[in-house]
């Protein structure tokens, strides 16, 4: 059992202690070395949890226990190139690491002081070793404040949040008056990091202004954007400082008990939570009267069970309560009428991780990152066609250019890049005359798509448009709730229009049909899901009308991804007639002769599988 | 009430504070198609999208069904942007409706139709793959024809909201989501107490009562003693499927058509319902008398019955053993009737013209037959569904004699007791009426018990009978109900005797009355939702007013069915015949 903290002074005094531990650690004053493994999910998938355990065992079995410590800390981030391995007080990463290189990592790092160059990351341009994260170009243009401590501290053990600037806003708060921290709030210019960019102070403010004896904090850790894990990361990371982030929220708007609405398919984000709650609990951070200042907050969990919708802001409120995620319709707002019909505020993850950090060094500092109107940083879940896939915090304002080619290394294999989905589902592509935009909320909106949770997915030209439009329409399709009449049956009907398309049955007027049923579906339905789920139609109708014309007209996909309008063909000259496509046919329908009748197929037959292509080892093999 | 003021279409106005767009305009004498709203705001889900209009400074179109005008709100109805965006909502729901409307029984009170033709909804727009449906007829009551929802939610929210039950929920996501019991499973195999508040808020023909106009078809076409008997609460709303004004008194022609369909006797069902009273007075008086369970609990309700026997089983003790009213009529038919005209009580179908669909279930549970295994009713048919009879009869309603009754043989008579049955504390005032002769010896003076009318959900009296006491309460709607049985659970009742009705108002408000719809009654009132169940409940009390017999007692057939049959209230013969046993439900629904 922890002692309670009872007092500022006595949290200042732990703050003081757990911050010169951790800082022993890195800088090797405490004379023991410091191995940290990443523990986010990408890594733990490459088995970093065994390569815990190992160096563990091997630590052991070297006895070097009083020597050395291996710890997991969150997500460092670039992701394609993990598991991450870190070695303190040299600050030296390696990279990709395999259970099979631990012993290798003792043997020659720990014990014998070498760097072991191969573990190292490679500069793919200088073809360089890199030794230290902060030279890798990855992270070169990256600021990290959402994802604070994410990379650097143990999730699972509150001191080291502690010791990494934990609570330090909190005490600040503590010693303010709540419309003083709404100011504060208000003047660093931050916007909700969910989607829809709502200043996040006017937000409080509302809540604030409502008289009520019970109000609510909710934290919206429902991301459900394909290819997302922004807010993952932060909860898998440091989840401490979105705890912090909510108890500042609270304090503001005069709520006692917070919720965290977290998709049960992020168990390690719900366990680490769970831990620091339990822990702050357990040390009276949590609770009643906390250190003496007579505010009284506590947390908790709420698991969503999955689906998509609830990441709307009523539909979150219905779920928690109980209820079939259904939205409600607005007004009134949840800032008047939301949990159990008391005022609620209803935050992004990201933004609550933003808050300790505007409290703490200041609305001024953190308003003077970004643009005019977006302030701060922003985290990017940076997927698709890029070399350097992974988890990207930028300043606002950084071109998409520089976050598709500096930090994310370019497209692989030299292909060209066609276009980039930003916000997901209800996002839209941005192309290659938009890459010197600058990342903000409404220079996104104004080029048709927007910013979103964080979803960044990379396009290149072997991907069709007309495709990318319909993945993203199943989705939504999938998702609709099922409420109101546009979106359920709205998507449903542009989702047919998409598949008739890219069968190669379509017609010109499918295409205006398309049009008015994305406008339809746009100005009809009730919650933002509905009323953006025509988004990626709308945004690759625009910026690749020509290729929409092509599937109708010449029934031709230019990426050859709709199978109906491909043809797989055999190249004669190429052919070296080894057999090995027609072998590996699953339906038969190549022909030839071994060493002496080049290899074709027959097109009736053809399913279009490509299992031909993959085999072929003389390149011989195209699409048409 | 604040007033503020608003522009509709750029011509001022000034409404009520709190308005919705959608009241406010149809204050102001625009009429906004709207198919999820339902009673205004007190029912919406906006969720159809069909009420969109454009408001100056919002952003994007609103629903003005839930959104509250506001000062110096500027609203366009007719803008290019909100036309056309109300008719693509309806046209995106036709997409996805079976629409054969020319044989759906909802034709003519369909809202979907009626919207569709407000807002120009275009042939073939939109067309695509239809949801998987459901069409679920094992209930005896209702069924549920999900091609045809357009999942306003209505049904859901007066499950919920006004019975407190929520049987219907929204299964299944996207474009698969179907309005359904838990699992999409039959009304027939969920604790559904087929009260069919469901179907009179159903804006089309998904919800509808499980028809048995072919039986009688069928029976009249064997030639059979087809014998109609018509409930009370039946003539106060009939004549509004003939364009009656609501409120209207149709008794006379109810009888006048009823007597033109081929029945072979037409007799009212009022008749047992003094009988009923004859039986549950005197069973009050002897529970009171002996110690015995109380507060004792009306029977006559079906769906209340239902209720009592899913939810709260542990009760089932209080209540009346009694039959319902029409139950006891079927089972005296076929027995003293049957013999006294010497026909096979096999040969007589009975027909019982209900406002109820409930009554379609409780004609054939068990224990509503003769020792014979004769079923008391044969077959139960709507205020609807006689309408429709009675319309492709060929009958001109307006040009029916007024003054039209029952056929008088036997059983031909009735009190004014036995017509208020078809009200909330309609039971309650006529089992007082006959309590107090049998427990004083006299009449009591002033005949009415006023205190216990009215349409409170809730209501209680404290009646004083020579000196005794007797609390009484009087409760209609299941939500209602609820706190009466709760107080009975907790050992905190202190009534010796409490009415339930399983609808809201009691049977003049019935699951299988006529549909009140505002778009179709355009010479209504505006707040008609409001009243039309009062102006139904009034066509009953002034024809009790009218009558000379005002009390079950009195009634001469009744008088002669105890002197030559059944001798008195609660003999063997009369719990044979008239009273009946009830199940615990809930052991099929443990959770």
């Amino acid at each position: 059992m922890a002692d309670i903290i009872k007092n500022i002074e006595q949290l200042q005094e732990k703050i003081k202690n757990c911050t010169q531990c951790l800082n022993d650690k890195i800088n090797g004053k405490d004379g023991k070395r410091h191995i940290v493994v990443c523990g986010g999910t990408g890594c733990l998938s490459s088995d970093s949890k065994e390569i815990v355990e190992t160096l563990k065992r091997l630590i052991d079995e070297y006895r070097l226990n009083d020597q050395v410590t291996v710890n997991m800390v969150g997500c460092f981030g670039f992701c394609s190139q993990g598991p991450f391995v870190k070695i303190y007080p040299e600050d030296r990463l390696y990279h990709a690491v395999k259970v099979s290189d631990c012993e290798k990592i003792i043997k020659e790092d720990i014990i014998a002081g070498n760097c072991i160059e191969q573990l190292l990351y490679e500069d793919p341009t200088t073809k360089k070793k890199v030794e230290k994260q902060d030279d890798i170009n990855f992270y070169k243009k990256q600021m990290r404040i959402a994802l604070h401590g994410c990379s650097l501290i143990n999730p699972e053990v509150l001191d080291e949040a502690i010791g990494y600037d934990a609570f330090k806003a909190l005490i600040k708060v503590l010693s303010m008056d709540q419309q003083e921290v709404i100011n504060e709030i208000l003047a660093s210019g931050l916007r909700g990091r969910g989607g829809g960019g709502f200043p996040t102070g006017r937000k409080w403010q509302f809540a604030y202004d409502q008289k009520s004896d019970e109000k609510y904090v909710i934290c919206n850790g429902d991301e459900g954007d394909p290819g997302a894990f922004m807010d993952r990361s932060i909860l898998e990371g440091n989840p401490v400082s979105v705890i912090e982030g909510m108890m500042i929220a609270g304090y503001a708007i005069g709520a006692k008990n917070g919720y965290f609405y977290v998709r049960a398919e992020y168990p390690i984000a719900v366990k680490r939570l769970q831990i620091a709650i339990d822990e702050m609990r357990a040390c009276g951070l949590l609770g009643k009267n906390i250190l003496g200042s007579g505010f009284d907050f506590d947390c908790h969990i709420r698991l969503g069970a999955g689906a998509f919708v609830c990441g709307e802001e009523t539909a979150l409120l219905n779920s928690i309560e109980g209820k079939r995620g259904m939205p409600r319709p607005r007004p009134p707002f949840p800032a008047v009428k939301g949990l159990w019909g008391k005022p609620s505020i209803i935050n992004n993850v990201e933004t609550l991780a933003d808050v300790p950090y505007i409290i703490r060094v200041g609305a001024k500092e953190f308003a003077k990152i970004g643009t005019e109107k977006s302030k701060g940083t922003k985290v990017f879940a940076l997927g698709g066609k890029v070399n350097n896939v992974g988890l990207v915090e930028v300043p606002m304002g950084t071109t998409l250019r520089e976050l598709i080619f500096d930090i994310g290394g370019g497209i692989p294999n030299n292909k060209k890049f066609k276009a980039i989905q930003t916000g997901g589902p209800s996002g839209g592509c941005l192309t290659e005359k938009d890459l010197d935009v600058p990342i903000d909320y409404d220079s996104l909106i104004a080029r048709g798509s927007m910013m979103g949770s964080g979803g960044a997915i990379v396009m290149d030209e072997d991907n069709c448009m007309v495709d990318v439009a319909k993945f993203y329409l199943e989705f939504i399709c999938d998702e609709s709730c099922g409420k109101c009449s546009p979106c359920r049956i709205g998507t449903k009907r542009m989702l047919e229009v998409l598949n008739k398309i890219t069968k190669g049955k379509g017609s010109l007027q499918d295409l205006d049909d398309l049009y008015e049923l994305a406008t339809t579906t746009k100005n009809n339905s009730l919650c933002g899901l509905g009323q953006t789920a025509a988004n990626p139609v709308f945004s690759t109708m625009s910026n690749f009308k020509e290729e929409y014309i092509e599937h109708v007209t010449d029934k031709v996909c230019r990426a050859h991804v709709c199978k109906a309008m491909t043809k797989f063909e055999i190249d004669k000259d190429k052919c070296k007639k080894c057999s090995l496509c027609a072998r590996n046919c699953p339906v038969g329908a190549i022909f030839g002769e071994v060493g002496k009748v080049p290899y074709e197929i027959n097109q009736d037959k053809c399913i279009k599988c490509g299992a031909c292509m993959s085999s072929c080892r003389f390149n011989a093999i195209y699409k048409r | 009430m604040a007033k503020v003021n608003i522009k509709i279409e750029g011509h001022p106005y000034q409404v009520e504070q709190g308005m919705t767009i959608l009241e406010a305009a149809r204050a102001c004498g625009f009429n906004i198609p709207s198919l999820c709203s339902f009673k205004d705001n007190r029912c919406s889900l906006a969720s159809c999208r069909v009420c969109l209009v454009e408001v100056k400074g919002a952003r994007g179109l609103v629903a003005s069904c839930v959104y509250p005008v506001n000062e110096g709100m500027e609203i366009s109805i007719s803008s290019q942007k909100a036309i056309e965006a109300r008719r693509h909502s309806v046209e995106l729901l036709l997409s996805n409706h079976k629409k054969n409307c020319l044989q759906c029984d909802k034709n003519g009170k369909c809202e979907l139709l009626e919207v569709s033709k407000m807002v120009g909804a275009r042939e073939g727009k939109f067309i695509g793959d239809m949801t998987p449906s459901t069409y679920d007829e094992l209930a005896p009551g209702l069924i549920r024809d999900t091609s045809k929802c357009i999942l306003c939610g209505r049904c859901v929210e007066t499950c919920k909201a006004l019975q407190g039950i929520g049987i219907l929920g929204f299964e299944n996501r996207g474009f698969k989501t179907i309005v359904s019991p838990t699992q999409n499973r039959s009304f027939a195999k969920s604790p559904c107490i087929q009260c069919g508040q469901c179907v009179l808020v159903c804006p089309t023909g998904a919800l509808m009562e499980h028809s048995e106009i072919k039986n009688v078809d069928d029976a009249l076409k064997q030639g059979k003693y087809v014998i109609a008997q018509v409930a009370p609460a039946v003539r106060a709303a009939i004549g509004e499927e003939f364009n009656e004004k609501i409120g209207t008194s149709c008794t006379g022609k109810m009888f006048a058509a009823l007597h033109r369909l081929g029945f072979y006797r037409v007799f009212d069902v009022n008749f047992g319902a003094d009988l009923t009273i004859m039986e549950e007075a005197n069973e009050l008086i002897e529970r009171i008398k002996n110690n015995k369970v109380l507060p004792q609990l009306t029977s006559c309700s079906p769906g209340w019955v239902n209720y009592l026997e899913y939810y709260y089983p542990e009760l089932i003790d209080h209540l009346s053993t009694c039959k319902s009213p029409h139950q006891m009529q079927g089972a005296i038919i076929k027995s003293y009737y049957a013999s006294k005209h010497g026909i096979d009580p096999k040969d007589i179908f009975v027909v019982s013209i209900m406002p109820c669909v409930a009554k379609k279930y409780e004609k054939i549970r068990p224990g509503q037959e003769s020792k014979d295994g004769d079923k008391d009713v044969d077959a139960v048919l709507t205020t609807r569904e006689i309408a429709r009879m009675i319309k492709r009869s060929g009958i001109n309603w307006a040009k029916l004699e007024d003054d039209a009754t029952p056929d008088d043989d036997l059983i031909g008579s009735y009190s004014g007791a036995g017509v208020i049955f078809g009200v909330t504390g309609g039971v309650m005032e006529a089992a007082l009426r006959t309590a107090y002769k049998t427990l004083t010896g006299k009449e009591h003076q002033l005949i009415e018990f006023k205190e216990v009318r009215g349409l409170q959900g809730i209501k209680e009296a404290a009646i004083d009978i020579n000196g005794t006491i007797i609390n009484v309460a009087i409760a209609s709607g299941m939500k209602n109900a609820k706190v009466l049985l709760d107080e009975i659970k907790q050992g905190k009742s202190k009534y010796a005797f409490i009415e339930i009705m399983g609808c809201p108002g009691g049977c003049v408000n019935g699951g299988g009355q006529p549909y009140v719809k505002p778009m179709f009654l355009p010479n209504e009132d505006d707040n008609i939702l409001d009243t039309y169940i009062s102006k139904r409940a009034s066509i009953l009390y002034s024809e009790d007013e009218k009558q000379t017999v005002r009390q079950s007692h009195n009634n001469p057939d009744i008088i002669r069915l105890y002197d030559e049959y059944l001798e008195k209230p609660g003999s063997e013969k009369a719990e044979e015949l008239l009273h009946t046993f009830y199940n615990n439900k809930r052991e099929k629904y443990p959770n």
